[in-house]
This record gives C-alpha cells, sequence and structure tokens, in this order.
C-alpha cells in the first residue's frame, strides 16, 4: 500500500507535477503493482546475495587519454535556452 | 526478376553480393514501402540511400536496409525513444551497435516507434501513437520495439534492431509471427542506446527467419567496445545455422513458465513443436526454475528503479523538451509532466519509491537477492540441459487498449520473458504456428554465449515447423 | 599567523571542547575526466570541453579513468588507509543544472580506501567522484520572465574528485587549519592534484560540534561549507565554536544545519533548506563494473610515493639532527625542504660539513646542519617570502658557502646577513660579496680592533664605569660602537673580550 501522502513525496523527489486526478490514480495504481511485489517477501533470502550485474567483468578502465571534445555549437545545439555560451535555467535560488 | 521484397535479408544479401541484385534499388523498394507505412511503424524514414550504399553493399550485410528501434541514437537523425520529451532531438552521435552494422553494409531504413523508453509490451505508451499489429490492425504488435517488429512482419523493412529489457524484442517477435533474439547480456554494446534499465537493457535482431538473425547478430557481437564498460568480448564468432536434426539436444520445460496463464492455443502450439523436437532427435523434459515465479516482482522493482535515476537527464537543461517556469522546481516538474507519459510516470514513481529511505532493502535489496536466486536456477538448468523452452508470451496479440487500464495486467504479458533478462542469458523467439489466426512465439534460452546453439537448435526447428503465413501485405 | 594570534585559539569556550571533522574534495590532477575522455579544463571558454558522457546526453556511458584509480590509492597509501581489495561506484542521485544526469556517480559501501591517519588525525575514508558542472548566476533576464537566471557551463563537470572524509579528530581551529596544509603539502608531494584553495582544486567543509571538556559523548555538529582559503578556515571554524559557545551559555540547542562562512562579514548564515530532506536513493552504479584492485595496482602506486612530509619530519629529525619545529617547517614546506636538502648535499660535497669528503653517507655536524636549516627558515624565508627559494637568486650552493663561512667565523652573523642581503637582491657569490664589500671577519688579534675598542670605551666612559662595578650588561653601548665602525665585522665575543682587557678585568 502506498498512501496519497507518500505519493507525493515521491513525486517531489522525482520531479514531477502531478494533478489531484493523477495523483489519486497514482496511489491506487501503485499499490496493486506493490501488492504483487511485495511478495518477494515470503522467500528466505537472509543468507542471498544481492546481484548488481549479471556479467562477471571487473576493471573495465580507460587508459587516461584525452580526446577531442565537441565543438561548442555542437554542444549547445539542442539546448533550449542558450545565454553566455552557456545553458540557461532559471536560478536555484531564486 | 523477383520482388525484392519477396527475399529474406541474407537472400538478399547474396543476391547484392553476386552482383544479382542492385542494394539502391533494395533499397529504394523498402524506402517506398516504409515511407507509406500504414502501421505507425516508423517514426523516420530516410529520404535516400546513403552515397556510401555501393561501398556499403560490399560488407557481410550487402546493402540491405536496417529500420532501427527510435532508442538508439543516430547521429543527425530524430532519436525520440518514443518520448515526447525528446521530440526531434538529434543527437550528435550513432550507438555503436548501429555504427558496426552500418561498418558491415547495413544502411538506414528509418527508425522504428516503440513504447516511450522501452517502457511496454504493446507500443500503445508511444508518445508518436500505437503501432498496429499487421496480422491485425485492430490489435497491438507488443513491445516495446513494435515498430520494428510491425516493420519486418509487414516487409516494410527486411530486419531491425530491438532491444529487450524484459522482453522488448522476442514477445513483438512472438505477436508479430517473427524471430527475435536477445542476446547474451554484455555481448552488444549499450553505447548509444537510451538507457532503460542499464543492467537489463540488451540490443538485439528482429529477422524473419533464423538465418537472417544469426546474418546480423555476427556483425553486432564481437570485441568488447570500449565505451561500454559492460560489453563483453563474445568468445567465438556467430555461424550461420545448418542443423537439420537435435540428435542429442537436452531441451527443458519449466514448469513454472508453461502451465498456469497461459492460453491454450498457445500452449497447444508450444507443445506441437516440443513433439517436432523429439522428432528431430531432441530429448524433452520438464524442468525447474524455482523463483521463476518471483521474477516479474523482482523485474517491476529492478527495472523501475533503474528508470528512475536513468530518466533524471530529461530535466529541460541540456535538450528536449521544456516548460519554461520562474522557478526551477516548476520548471522540473513541468516540464516532466508534460514530456513523460503515464506510464513512463508510473514506473518512475515505482522506481523512485523502491530506492527510497526506509524501503530500499524491502523492495530493492529484496529483488537484487531474487534475481541471484534466478541466476541460480537458470545455473542448474543448464547443468541438465542444454536449453530450456517455453512460449514467449501467454498470449496472442491482444486487443488495442485491452489492458491499458490495468498496469498489472500489462505487466504480466511479460511473464515469460522476465526471468532470461534477469539471468542476462540469451533467449530467441521462433514462430511456431498460429492460434485464433494470430501467430504464437516458442522460446528457447541457453546458457550465457549459447548464441550459436539457439541459432542451431532454432534453424532446425523452423525448418521443420515450416511456418510460412505472412500478414496480408499492403 | 593565525588571526588574533596572541590568544590560545579555543579562548572564550568557557571549558567547551571543539570537535573537529574535516571534508575534503581534491580534484586529481589527470589528463582527462573521471568518466569520459574530455581533458580537463583550466579556464577554457564555456562547454568547449564536453563530450556525450560529461554532458549526460542520452545513451551515453561512463567508463572509468584507469589513473584516477592509480592516484586514488597513491593517496590512500600516503593515508596510511586499507585500500579495498574490491570498490564500486554508486549513484546519488538528486536534480539540479549542475548535475547532467540527475545523479553523480561516487562511491557508497565499497569506498577504494577506508581508515589511515594523516598526524594525529584519523582518516574514515577516501572515495572517487565526478565533479558537478559551474553554475553562474547571470542575474534578470527577459528570456526567463520574472526570474534570476543562471548558466551552466559543464567544463568542469566530471572533472575527477577524491573525497577525504577524517574523524572528527581535531579539536582547535588553528591545528585544523594546520592540518589541512598537511594534507596539502602531502597531496601536493605526491602529484596527484594542483591542491589550490583558491582555485577550488582543494576543497574543504568542516563539520563542528562543541562538548563539555572531557566528556564523550558528541554535541550537534553543524556543517561550514566550502572555505576557500587556509584562513578562512581557521577563521569560520573559530566563528562558529564561538556562536555555538553563545547558545548553549544561554540554554539553547545548536541545530543541526549547513552554513556558509561570510568572510567579508564574519558572519555565519544557514545554507537555505533545499525544497525537501535530501534522499538520495543511492544504488550500485549498473553501467559500471566492480574495481578489483590487485597487487600490480597496489605495488604501481607505491612505487611512486615520493617521501611524504610526516616521514620527511622524522628524517630531518634523526638524520640530520634538526629541532622539531625546524624539522616541521622544512618538511611541510616541500620547496624548502628541497633546497635545505640540497644546500646540505653542497655543505657535504665541499667537505665543510665537518664530515671529510670521501665519507659516504657524509656525516654533517647537527649544528651545522641546524645553523642551515635556520638560515633558510629564518632569514632566506624573511627575504622571500612565499616565493619557492629554488626561482631566487640564491642558489642553494651559494647559501652553504655562506653558512660555511659562518660556522668557521670568516664572517660573523650580522655581515652574513647583508651578504645575503645582495645575494637576493643582485645574485653573486657569497666570497665575491665579502671581498668586495670588505665584510671579513677581523681577525682576532687584530690591532685595529683593539684601537676601536678603546675608541668605544672613551665614548662611553659611564657605561664603562658600570662595567667595572660588575654590571655586564652595560656592555651593549660599547659593542653597538664597535660594530658599527666595523660593519660588523667584529666578533661579539672578542670584542667583549677586549673591553675587558682594557678595563683591566678578568677574562
Amino acid at each position: 500500500m502506498i498512501d496519497r501522502e507518500q505519493v507525493l513525496h515521491v513525486a517531489q523527489l522525482a520531479r514531477l507535477e502531478l494533478s489531484e486526478d493523477e495523483l489519486e490514480r497514482m496511489a491506487h495504481e501503485l499499490s496493486g503493482v506493490l501488492d504483487h511485489i511485495e511478495r518477494i517477501g515470503e522467500l528466505d533470502l537472509d543468507e542471498v546475495a544481492p546481484t548488481s550485474h549479471v556479467v562477471e567483468v571487473e576493471n573495465a578502465l580507460r587508459e587516461d587519454k584525452p580526446r577531442p571534445p565537441l565543438p561548442r555549437e555542437v554542444a549547445l545545439a539542442a539546448a533550449p535556452l542558450v545565454l553566455q555560451d552557456g545553458f540557461a535555467v532559471p536560478s536555484p535560488q531564486a | 526478376m523477383s520482388d525484392p521484397i519477396a527475399l529474406s535479408a541474407a537472400e538478399a544479401a547474396s543476391r547484392v553480393h553476386a552482383g544479382a541484385l542492385d542494394p539502391a534499388e533494395l533499397f529504394d523498394a523498402y524506402q517506398s514501402r516504409a515511407a507509406a507505412d500504414e502501421l505507425n511503424a516508423f517514426t523516420w524514414v530516410a529520404e535516400e540511400p546513403p552515397t556510401a550504399t555501393a561501398a556499403m553493399a560490399e560488407g557481410p550485410l550487402g546493402g540491405v536496409p536496417l529500420a532501427v528501434k527510435d532508442l538508439f541514437c543516430t547521429r543527425g537523425v530524430p532519436s525520440q525513444a518514443g518520448s515526447r520529451i525528446l521530440q526531434g532531438y538529434e543527437p550528435p552521435y550513432t550507438a555503436t551497435a548501429v555504427e558496426r552494422l552500418e561498418q558491415a553494409g547495413a544502411p538506414l531504413l528509418g527508425k522504428t516507434n516503440q513504447d516511450e523508453f522501452a517502457m511496454g509490451s504493446s507500443n500503445e505508451n508511444s508518445g508518436y501513437g500505437p503501432v498496429l499489429n499487421p496480422w491485425d490492425r485492430g490489435r497491438v504488435p507488443g513491445g516495446s520495439s513494435g515498430g520494428s517488429a510491425a516493420a519486418v512482419a509487414a516487409g516494410l523493412a527486411p530486419w531491425a534492431l530491438g532491444t529487450d529489457t524484459g522482453g522488448s524484442i522476442r514477445q513483438p517477435a512472438s505477436l508479430c509471427g517473427i524471430v527475435g533474439l536477445k542476446p547474451t547480456y554484455g555481448a552488444v554494446s549499450r553505447y548509444g542506446m537510451i538507457a532503460f534499465a542499464s543492467s537489463l537493457d540488451q540490443a538485439g535482431p528482429l529477422t524473419r527467419n533464423v538465418t537472417d538473425a544469426a546474418l546480423i547478430l555476427g556483425q553486432m557481437v564481437g570485441p568488447r567496445d570500449r565505451c561500454d564498460s559492460t560489453s563483453l568480448e563474445f568468445p567465438e564468432s556467430i555461424e550461420l545455422p545448418t542443423a537439420t536434426r537435435l540428435d542429442g539436444a537436452a531441451i527443458g520445460v519449466p514448469e513454472e513458465l508453461s502451465g498456469e496463464g497461459i492460453e491454450d492455443g498457445v500452449l497447444r502450439a508450444f507443445e506441437e513443436t516440443l513433439h517436432i523436437a523429439e522428432r528431430l532427435g531432441a530429448t524433452v523434459k520438464r524442468c525447474r526454475l524455482p523463483h521463476a515465479p518471483h521474477a516479474l516482482s523482482a523485474y517491476y522493482v529492478l527495472a523501475p528503479a533503474e528508470a528512475s535515476s536513468n530518466l533524471a537527464r530529461y530535466d529541460g537543461v541540456r535538450y528536449g523538451l521544456r516548460e519554461e517556469a520562474e522557478t526551477l522546481l516548476e520548471m522540473y516538474t513541468r516540464t516532466r509532466r508534460d514530456g513523460f507519459g503515464a506510464e513512463v510516470k508510473r514506473r518512475i514513481m515505482l522506481g523512485t519509491y523502491a530506492l527510497s529511505s526506509g524501503y530500499y532493502e524491502a523492495y530493492y535489496g529484496r529483488a537484487q537477492r531474487v534475481r541471484t536466486k534466478i541466476v541460480e536456477d537458470f545455473r542448474a538448468a543448464f547443468e541438465d540441459f542444454d536449453l530450456v523452452a517455453c512460449p514467449t508470451s501467454p498470449t496472442v496479440a491482444f486487443e488495442l487498449g485491452a489492458r491499458t487500464g490495468d498496469p498489472l495486467a500489462m505487466y504480466m504479458s511479460d511473464v515469460l520473458t522476465v526471468p532470461m533478462s534477469l539471468a542476462g542469458v540469451p533467449a530467441l523467439s521462433l514462430p511456431n504456428g498460429m492460434s485464433d489466426g494470430l501467430p504464437t512465439g516458442f522460446q528457447l534460452a541457453g546458457p550465457p554465449f549459447s548464441e550459436n546453439r539457439l541459432l542451431d537448435v532454432a534453424f532446425a526447428l523452423e525448418q521443420a515447423i515450416d511456418f510460412d503465413a505472412v500478414p496480408a501485405r499492403a | 599567523m593565525s588571526d588574533g594570534a596572541a590568544t590560545s585559539p579555543n579562548d572564550g569556550l568557557d571549558g567547551f571542547e571543539p570537535v573537529i571533522g574535516l571534508e575534503i574534495h581534491v580534484q586529481l590532477s589527470t589528463a582527462t575526466k573521471m568518466f569520459c575522455s574530455c581533458p580537463l579544463s583550466f579556464g577554457e571558454p564555456p562547454n568547449t570541453y564536453t563530450c556525450p558522457v560529461c554532458l549526460g546526453l542520452p545513451g551515453s556511458l561512463p567508463v572509468v579513468n584507469a589513473r584516477a584509480i592509480h592516484f586514488g590509492l597513491m593517496i590512500g597509501l600516503a593515508l596510511e588507509c586499507e585500500l579495498a581489495p574490491r570498490s564500486s561506484f554508486h549513484r546519488k542521485n538528486y536534480f539540479y543544472p549542475d548535475l547532467p544526469k540527475g545523479y553523480q556517480i561516487s562511491q557508497y559501501d565499497e569506498p577504494l580506501c577506508r581508515g589511515g591517519r594523516l598526524g594525529e588525525v584519523r582518516i574514515h575514508r577516501a572515495h572517487l567522484e565526478e565533479d558537478a558542472a559551474k553554475l553562474v548566476h547571470v542575474g534578470t533576464s527577459g528570456r526567463i520572465h520574472g526570474s534570476d537566471v543562471s548558466v551552466v557551463d559543464f567544463n568542469r563537470g566530471g572533472t575527477p574528485l577524491v573525497e577525504i572524509v577524517t574523524e572528527p579528530d581535531l579539536h582547535d581551529p588553528v591545528r585544523a587549519r594546520e592540518w589541512l596544509e598537511l594534507l596539502r603539502t602531502t597531496l601536493r608531494q605526491l602529484g596527484v592534484s594542483d591542491v589550490n584553495m583558491e582555485e577550488g582544486s582543494l576543497r574543504c567543509d568542516a563539520n563542528v560540534s562543541i562538548r563539555l571538556g572531557g566528556s564523550v559523548a558528541l554535541g550537534t555538529k553543524t556543517e561550514l561549507k566550502n572555505m576557500n582559503s587556509f584562513r578562512f578556515l581557521e577563521r569560520g571554524i573559530r566563528a562558529e565554536l564561538a556562536r555555538q559557545a553563545e547558545l548553549l551559555r544561554a540554554g539553547e540547542p545548536v541545530v543541526q544545519e549547513t552554513l556558509h562562512f561570510d568572510p567579508q562579514t564574519g558572519k555565519l548564515s544557514a545554507l537555505r533548506s533545499k525544497e525537501e530532506a535530501h534522499d538520495y536513493r543511492y544504488f550500485p552504479e549498473p553501467d559500471l563494473v566492480p574495481i578489483q584492485i590487485d597487487e600490480d595496482m597496489v605495488a604501481a602506486a607505491r612505487a611512486q610515493l615520493p617521501e611524504l612530509p610526516a616521514a620527511r619530519v622524522e628524517r630531518y629529525e634523526s638524520e640530520f639532527g634538526l629541532t622539531a619545529a625546524s624539522a616541521r617547517h622544512l618538511a611541510f614546506r616541500v620547496e624548502l625542504g628541497a633546497y635545505f636538502e640540497a644546500a646540505l648535499a653542497e655543505l657535504a660535497r665541499a667537505g665543510d660539513g665537518h664530515g671529510g669528503v670521501d665519507a659516504a653517507p657524509v656525516q654533517i655536524d647537527p649544528a651545522v646542519a641546524q645553523q642551515l636549516a635556520n638560515w633558510i627558515s629564518g632569514e632566506l624565508v624573511r627575504r622571500l617570502g612565499e616565493e619557492d627559494p629554488a626561482d631566487s637568486r640564491v642558489a642553494p650552493a651559494q647559501l652553504a658557502r655562506l653558512v660555511a663561512l659562518i660556522s668557521q667565523r670568516a664572517i660573523t652573523a650580522g655581515a652574513g646577513r647583508q651578504v645575503l642581503d645582495r645575494m637576493v637582491q643582485q645574485g653573486g657569490d657569497p666570497e665575491g660579496i665579502v671581498e668586495t664589500e670588505g665584510l671579513g671577519a677581523i681577525a682576532s688579534g687584530d690591532e685595529a680592533l683593539a684601537g676601536v675598542v678603546a675608541a668605544a670605551i672613551e665614548a662611553h666612559q659611564g657605561a664603562a664605569e658600570k662595567i667595572k662595578a660588575g654590571n655586564a650588561k652595560a656592555m651593549g653601548p660599547i659593542i653597538g660602537y664597535v660594530m658599527r665602525e666595523t660593519k660588523g665585522r667584529a666578533d661579539g665575543a672578542e670584542v667583549s673580550r677586549l673591553v675587558r682587557a682594557q678595563l683591566g678585568l678578568e677574562n
């Protein structure tokens, strides 16, 4: 179960604006999915190590050798708003 | 001369190599079909063949044009991942997998429609409209590589590139009556493939037959890509399959993936193929994957969790959609509100919740442990069997809109494909006969790097099944 | 050099004991960024050093820079840490415009280095991560209605960082600053970073709390952010300690918060709390595989470790017999230590170290070594300030010969200072300067010196009477006269002997 307050908090963390309607629907749908998911709670997994990677690769390291960066106009090409050769945003502290 | 569209990709490539088919003509034939696409399978179609087509035709892929799922970055070509948040976005670089195929002689024909960020099993979650199933336009083609599957099935493309996170190649291949292969995790570079769930995403081909799949896969794998830390060198080259018999092959049929919840027609077709396998000399026995029933739950924690993080970069700052607002917070929340569709939001929410303080161990931590058990289950099964087999999808293609109101029902579409994704093992879906006039899929999975074996067995079955139904072609 | 140096650093704390821990971010001086092949930027025009990876473009993937691991291991060894046999990266998730992927790749439960020590301070951990981009506030703009605008420059984004976290082992602001200086010197000697606080390649946050002296429990701590000089670090901590003591005296609680120190006003202000409590949702970075630290990697890092300041202090004390203060001063300023050793080598080579030319290793007379150290730490630094003496006109060999002249009493210390003035200003050999300036010591028994002494007594009859009456301190004006007349070339002891002799007193 996940209630409306939790949905709001999670939406805030995820930077999603949800309407009242969406909020209600999301709480309902997520609860249904979570109910199903929570069945893994039945398994005894205390002695089981978690798997983060299925491949057994280690030390995929890169040599410290520079490669040419993107030209600035390419880096900025898709930017919604460019000012002073940078990506413009509303100031965080505003 | 015969209609080039009727040729398989491998046949077309060998004719090009023999000088019997002009690659530019081949490209044009597909280009005009793709441009007239009525299935909404394409989101972008090349206007003309690349200038290098003649040179490309000398490569092993013979200039046979390739449809590429929109999830792959293609330089200077819209790469939108089926999302409104990337509408019109043209990356400055091309994904390694696409680049390797271009170098091997497959020019880019077009970009195919998909569920937004590969999240879906029906293609109804695309920001650019649903894709229609060529067998029945009132039905879904499956997802998330639905555009790629529909395009290949309808003869709009000779072959296509897709991605599979929990079944996104195999399930649409099954629903559209074509071959779909998800390689071993790490076999194909993920560099330039727009991420959904990094530890599960894997690129692979959707083709008309097994030989085509082998031909194209051979050019996708090889030396490891230094731009992808999780990529692996494939230990051998991929051979074109030749097997006609299956003597000595041991095929396990997991109880957990071959009974409950599967449509009768799908099961019947599956069992018929098992009989064919036995007739060809294979041993077929029941086996167990004890934790497979929990795979879907683990998957729907792990994949959304990774997705919630992978999709944080869509913030309106550097590319893509942006809703201007006075404060930074509002800019973020409105951009993401307007840019993401309902399913993507649902999974971001689910994943964010599963990783959030106080819930991590109960959800993410547990799901990772279930994953360990599933990896072990497969390892144990492959001690006794060369391959395991089960249906690809529990149902045939369903009607548009049938499951959109019930996320859980939609998630159930992945129940037979998700276990292999979690284990990182290669799996293939093979057309397996019809049920109610719609194709069904036979799924084969093997240990890591057993692609050659998988293709060989699939090839032998393919010849014996002799599935020759094609959807009505426009 | 501390502000308000006359008072003890913890004055005014009414017996409260400060508890200070530091969190240090060090930009590594690799050729490329942490997870991509872009070169590191040093003030290039904005957004000219970027690529799909450090811009967080869709589909791009990180790959770990091998040299960053190598530098991390060198730091771990220098700080006597336990090096992880297996290390991995995590994602730290939060939204900010300077964070292109919406998460920072950092380390969480498997850091590269754990435990360790530098001087008296224990190291909690040291881990690798990527730096954020630069966010520049540009004021209001018509382009975003009614809003202040900032602009992001991704050149810095992705620069490799090592975060070093200490245990709360520091107990006064001066020591905190001195310790950070030691850390800087250590890292500089390792050659893994520019470690420049003003330029941001060394950044320090401090966790500060106070407790009643002798108490074991820690008080509530506050976090002081980004003090961008050693002086500000010390002043910031001092101000925060005073603020906390004031609160506790008034019976008010210290609130856990993040504070910004304004060096202009000396005031502390709470950084505006973000819209929510942080929940970074750490999870293992699926795009990177674990790092297995093998013996070869450790051996390679160890092979590149230079002698570090702590070891150097010890060597200066044991090998050359320097005092602790002198050894520290030379060891912590790498360039002074290097200069000292070069000069010492010259003394030994010239056989002036009273050790004999052929003896190897040459035993340097501790008194001579100490004298050389004093001349470098004192007279030379006084004249050069922060300048590296290696860049000055005074070659180490020349300074060594100057000190030799003094220790052999060929010139007096006072004359030596004059010679050094000339050497610093114009360069030149000490012998030549002594020659041309006529600064050679007046030999004992020199008739002329006896004459000058007689004149001095003549000029200071009163003082002479007092000396005869047994007041030795009255000698001053007479010696001063002689020194003036001889331009400091006379030996003080010899002068004093002559004065007593001429006054008919016992020597």
